[in-house]
């Protein structure tokens, strides 16, 4: 492996490491406020999912960064601005309908993302695509009932979810950015050319939205900066909880 | 004594369960719901303290264990109620009872995970101690319960270990953790051994419990065995005993330990604990910001149902 596509690597491996980690976090906020006992359970499971998956990307980046850094030195050592997920999965949980249309555009980026990803030249990230791959086609099938369920319910669970959409369809746009980083991985079969994958994704999450009865927005904002660590200002209250025990004990082990 | 009565003493009698179809006493139906829903509360409510450091758990390996553990907890709740309801009851009666107060669940959530060494000190103690007193219950008398039993015990087990395990790595961590594990291992502690209820000599429910074989073992001897089992625990933690005078008795082959503070077990279940008041709060906000999803679930159904019907018309 070359040192410039070794490097590109290390950061495109924790940028996937980041999507995880704060995703799982967000959906981990629900455990004992979930409208149900049996939906605690059943996104719980998703959570678990992808906090499980960003530790396979992170000690994949620790074993290429090969510094000594660990598996928890990524999450937790890291401040916002280092941070490289996508604004999308920052966004706090706000309700029920909010997390659920969030979820639902995200398990269709990993639904168009994850079947190119698996077919990657690095052994290692094509079989965390592998399994996740898996997980994927429950998470999909769960999110996407509930934007059926939720859209197609009362008028009130309509009008929230039409808003959720509406508020998060704006940083829908930057999952299909690409940048000379994942352009050279893609370029040399490492790394999933997105810019490509915005057309099945839209057709995927329209056809869900329109039977779910509800508009699917125009393209007419976009909020960027995700993976420039140019984030929302959620993302540092939420890195703040996160890691305050571990930053408060300086090279202890838990 | 009617002829139900007397075959229904005769299967308690003979070990046999008593399952749902069965006739059994009014005042035995009564017993049984109070303690099963109270131990399903006790599992929903649990969910809170522990869920209190998800967010903050210091690795992501504590971070999935905990979240597995607490998804486990729901679980028990959810396999606990599905239990009581053989009795005659809804799960949304269950619930109302928890949310007016009528229902009890475990007082030893009351008390407040301050540290992320609470979190090893739930699972090793509290879970610890239920464990005692559900290996006894696998041998209750009603069915439904004593299976729920048997299958929550293989999981709690799990849950005791990996409460220990986090505990450990703390006592042999940095003196700042290793101060931490002490400082849930104090708080921690008394509130476990109060969890086997008051003594048996003060105990409202366990005369009849015991003769109908809901419960098999008395407080006091659950009580004895958790605190024999603690005490190597604590010597492998390298920490200190909370209770000065714990102390080998060679003729009864147990520990002789120090008095409860009854007043205090009496007092936060009475509403004095930290968080009495927060836990069916919390419970109920939950309940109420989700009846929005719930009444859209009930409407999607019955659209569909309209629309399978019309199809089928």
């Amino acid at each position: 492996m070359s040192d410039a596509i070794k490097q590109a690597t290390l950061e495109y491996v924790i940028r996937l490491g980041d999507d995880s980690v704060v995703l799982g976090h967000r959906i981990s906020e629900w455990v004992s406020y979930g409208p149900f006992l049996e939906e605690d359970i059943a996104y719980g499971n998703v959570a678990l999912d992808y906090i499980g998956r960003a530790r396979l990307y992170y000690s994949y980046a620790a074993e290429l960064a090969d510094d000594g850094r660990t598996e928890d030195d990524f999450p937790y050592m890291r401040s916002d601005r280092e941070y490289r997920n996508l604004l999308l999965m920052e966004m706090p949980r706000g309700d029920f309908a909010y997390s659920q249309v969030r979820q639902l555009f995200a398990d269709a980026y990993a639904a168009v993302m994850l079947p190119e990803l698996v077919k990657s030249k690095d052994e290692t990230i094509a079989a965390v695509a592998a399994k996740a791959i898996k997980e994927t086609k429950y998470h999909l099938r769960r999110s996407r009932d509930w934007v059926l369920r939720l859209g197609d319910g009362t008028e009130e669970s309509h009008k929230r979810t039409q808003k959720a959409v509406d508020q998060l369809w704006g940083y829908t746009h930057e999952l299909f950015d690409m940048d000379e980083t994942e352009q050279l991985l893609a370029d040399n079969g490492i790394g999933v050319d997105v810019s490509k994958l915005r057309d099945a994704w839209h057709a995927m999450v329209s056809e869900i939205l329109t039977t779910a009865t509800l508009t699917v927005p125009d393209d007419s904002w976009a909020v960027r900066g995700g993976r420039t660590g140019y984030h929302t200002e959620n993302l540092g209250h939420m890195l703040t909880e996160m890691q305050i025990v571990h930053r408060s004990h300086p090279g202890c082990q838990w | 004594m009617t002829s139900q009565e007397d075959n229904f003493m005769r299967k308690i009698e003979a070990d046999e369960k008593i399952e749902p179809k069965d006739w059994m006493p009014e005042a035995y139906r009564k017993n049984l719901i109070r303690q099963m829903s109270q131990h399903a509360h006790s599992e929903v409510i649990g969910m809170q303290p522990e869920g209190n450091w998800i967010t903050r758990a210091p690795s992501l390996r504590r971070k999935v264990v905990l979240l597995s553990k607490v998804q486990d907890e729901a679980g028990h709740g959810l396999y606990l109620y599905s239990a009581t309801e053989t009795l005659g009851i809804t799960r949304a009666e269950l619930i109302a009872a928890l949310q007016s107060g009528e229902a009890k669940y475990a007082s030893i959530f009351n008390y407040p995970t301050l540290t992320w060494g609470d979190v090893g000190a739930i699972g090793w103690l509290v879970d610890g101690a239920a464990i005692v007193n559900q290996v006894s219950l696998q041998r209750t008398s009603y069915g439904p319960y004593s299976r729920g039993m048997i299958r929550i015990c293989k999981e709690e087990s799990f849950h005791q270990r990996q409460g220990y395990e986090a505990l450990l790595a703390l006592a042999n961590g940095s003196p700042e953790q290793k101060q931490m594990a002490q400082d849930s291992l104090n708080r921690f502690y008394w509130p476990a051994l109060m969890m086997f209820g008051p003594h048996d000599s003060e105990s409202a429910h366990s005369a009849k419990s015991m003769e109908w074989k809901i419960k098999r073992e008395t407080n006091d001897d659950l009580r004895q065995k958790f605190i024999d089992q603690t005490v190597p625990q604590i010597e492998v933690l390298g920490l200190e005993h909370p209770d000065k005078a714990i102390k080998w008795n060679e003729e009864r082959g147990h520990y002789d330990s120090g008095e409860i503070d009854w007043d205090e077990f009496y007092s936060v279940i009475n509403g004095n604990g930290h968080c009495n008041r927060q836990r069916v709060e919390h419970h109920i906000a939950a309940h109420d910001e989700g009846t929005w999803v719930r009444d859209a679930i009930t409407a999607y159904n019955e659209k569909k149902n309209a629309k399978k019907a019309q199809n089928v018309a």
